[in-house]
């Protein structure tokens, strides 16, 4: 392929992934305020539209046509860098995550993941780690102490997770021996998934992720009761909306992540022994991919409307005290595992 | 032009602008975002190197853990007093300028008077692939090994270390 077409290519990709993305967060939005309707027994959303179905529509232009306040005391620049650098980070993670194996369409070879870097899983990693940036710089450019209580909250949980995330990640690359996306699907081909496999480092990872995308029992960052709205206090109009948009964009990424790694990505076990089309296969493989993770996206919204905040102490305790050793031994027991079977 | 050489051009205007304002801002917050662009700038100039894990590990441990570090320390001390500690003791500016003079020396040094390093192989300077994570993986754990385990023992160490001083006292 020359450079052109590999440039078309790729921009189509990303067109995709990026109107994908954008779809599923405003409905994301729309589900997590039925569900939390269905938990608490009333109706939810149902005047725009059938059921409410173009209430997410309505939301956006409210938030558009709000007044944009910038406080006194705020350092303007940074104050409007922290939702870019939210949303960066948010939307640039998807460049790494396979929804499908291969596929040709007019002849060309296309995978289906917009960059096939060989160490993705690292460059994920990294993203994750510019993260905190938004919420301190959220929390101390509004010049508001609320604000910053909220920021460096959310900055000392999502450091002490990230540990147990990393030593999580390092059981998954031990079996897969690759940083490559693509092959640690690929890995996991029949029921080898890793959730099968290494069940403690799975908990780990779900756990870590729930932490790390300040999501309850973990959003303690925004904790309303203690710190009126935590590091987005002073945000308004649509530099709000892109801290919301921000949190549910990191609830897809960390879903399709948690597919990716530990449930098996794309694949269906023994799909090819049923003796269907190439192309029915691969419908359904990519089929499998988005119910996985909106399985996993349900499971985000129930546990917020089911289980309440940890205390500030409770949550470092768990982080350093349980997912930490947990963490450790199931590296240790995936290398017994690897040591026995090779 | 290629495309490698105008990215070079793109990105080292980036780590040098940045590395300009950074110490001539007077906010040490302004000062720790642009140290992060630098950082930013490095990593894509190891990119095009060819060194892919040293460019991600330069953001993963400078750009995102240890300037979160500068940050906290930044915004919680308030160094407003840095300021009139200096303007207290005029003294020390001299020391300073001192110092930088040295350093600054040692790089025109290195840069005009010394011999490139010749302790690298030349297969393995050659080879495309010495940047990737399986090069330096395996380099790491044989012919490296000692002064790997050496670094992390010491890390280990400095942990302990940090453990003990933060320790409440009990009696």
């Amino acid at each position: 392929m020359s450079l052109i077409e590999i440039l078309i290519i790729t921009l189509i990709k990303i067109l995709i992934i990026l109107t994908l993305t954008l779809l599923t967060v405003s409905y994301l939005v729309y589900f997590e305020r039925k569900i939390s309707a269905w938990a608490q027994n009333r109706l939810g959303p149902n005047r725009v539209g059938w059921e409410g179905i173009l209430q997410p529509f309505a939301d956006v232009f409210k938030l558009l046509l709000k007044e944009d306040i910038v406080p006194n005391k705020a350092n303007k620049v940074i104050h409007s860098l922290a939702p870019m650098v939210a949303l960066f980070v948010a939307f640039t993670t998807y460049a790494v995550i396979p929804i499908g194996p291969n596929v040709q369409i007019f002849g060309y070879d296309i995978s289906l993941v917009v960059a096939d870097i060989n160490i993705g899983i690292l460059y994920v990693l990294a993203l994750t780690s510019l993260g905190v940036y938004a919420i301190t710089f959220a929390g101390w450019s509004s010049g508001s102490k609320y604000s910053l209580l909220g920021g460096i909250r959310s900055s000392a949980q999502m450091i002490s997770y990230e540990i147990s995330m990393g030593f999580s990640i390092a059981g998954v690359l031990l079996l897969s021996e690759s940083l490559r996306p693509i092959a640690i699907v690929e890995s996991q081909a029949g029921w080898m998934w890793n959730a099968v496999v290494q069940p403690i480092g799975f908990i780990t990872f779900f756990v870590s992720a729930f932490a790390e995308t300040n999501r309850l029992p973990f959003d303690l960052p925004e904790a309303e009761p203690e710190l009126v709205g935590g590091f987005h206090t002073e945000y308004s109009s649509m530099k709000f909306a892109g801290f919301f948009l921000a949190e549910y964009a990191n609830m897809i990424i960390a879903s399709a992540l948690i597919t990716t790694l530990y449930l098996g990505g794309w694949q269906i076990p023994y799909i090819e022994k049923l003796g269907l089309a190439d192309w029915l296969v691969t419908v359904f493989q990519v089929g499998s991919f988005f119910i996985k993770v909106g399985m996993l996206l349900f499971f985000f919204i129930w546990i917020r409307w089911s289980i309440p905040r940890f205390r500030y102490d409770q949550l470092m305790n768990i982080g350093w005290k349980v997912m930490f050793p947990l963490s450790l031994i199931n590296l240790v027991w995936v290398a017994v595992l690897i040591m026995i079977f090779n | 032009m290629s495309l490698e050489i105008l990215l070079f051009i793109v990105f080292s205007l980036i780590s040098v602008i940045s590395a300009i304002l950074m110490i001539t801002r007077s906010n040490a917050v302004i000062s720790a975002l642009y140290l992060i662009l630098n950082f930013a700038g490095l990593a894509g100039l190891y990119l095009l190197l060819n060194a892919q894990f040293i460019a991600v590990t330069q953001v993963i441990v400078y750009a995102g853990a240890i300037m979160v570090l500068f940050l906290f320390v930044i915004m919680l001390l308030k160094p407003e007093h840095e300021k009139k500690f200096l303007e207290a003791k005029p003294k020390l500016k001299i020391f300073a300028v001192a110092i930088a003079a040295i350093i600054f020396l040692q790089l025109i040094y290195l840069l005009f008077f010394s011999k490139p390093s010749e302790s690298l192989s030349p297969e393995m300077t050659k080879s495309i692939d010495s940047g990737t994570i399986e090069a330096i993986g395996k380099q790491l754990y044989t012919n490296y090994l000692l002064p790997f385990e050496a670094a992390g023992f010491l890390l280990l160490a400095a942990t302990v270390g940090a453990l003990i001083l933060a320790k409440k006292k009990i009696e």
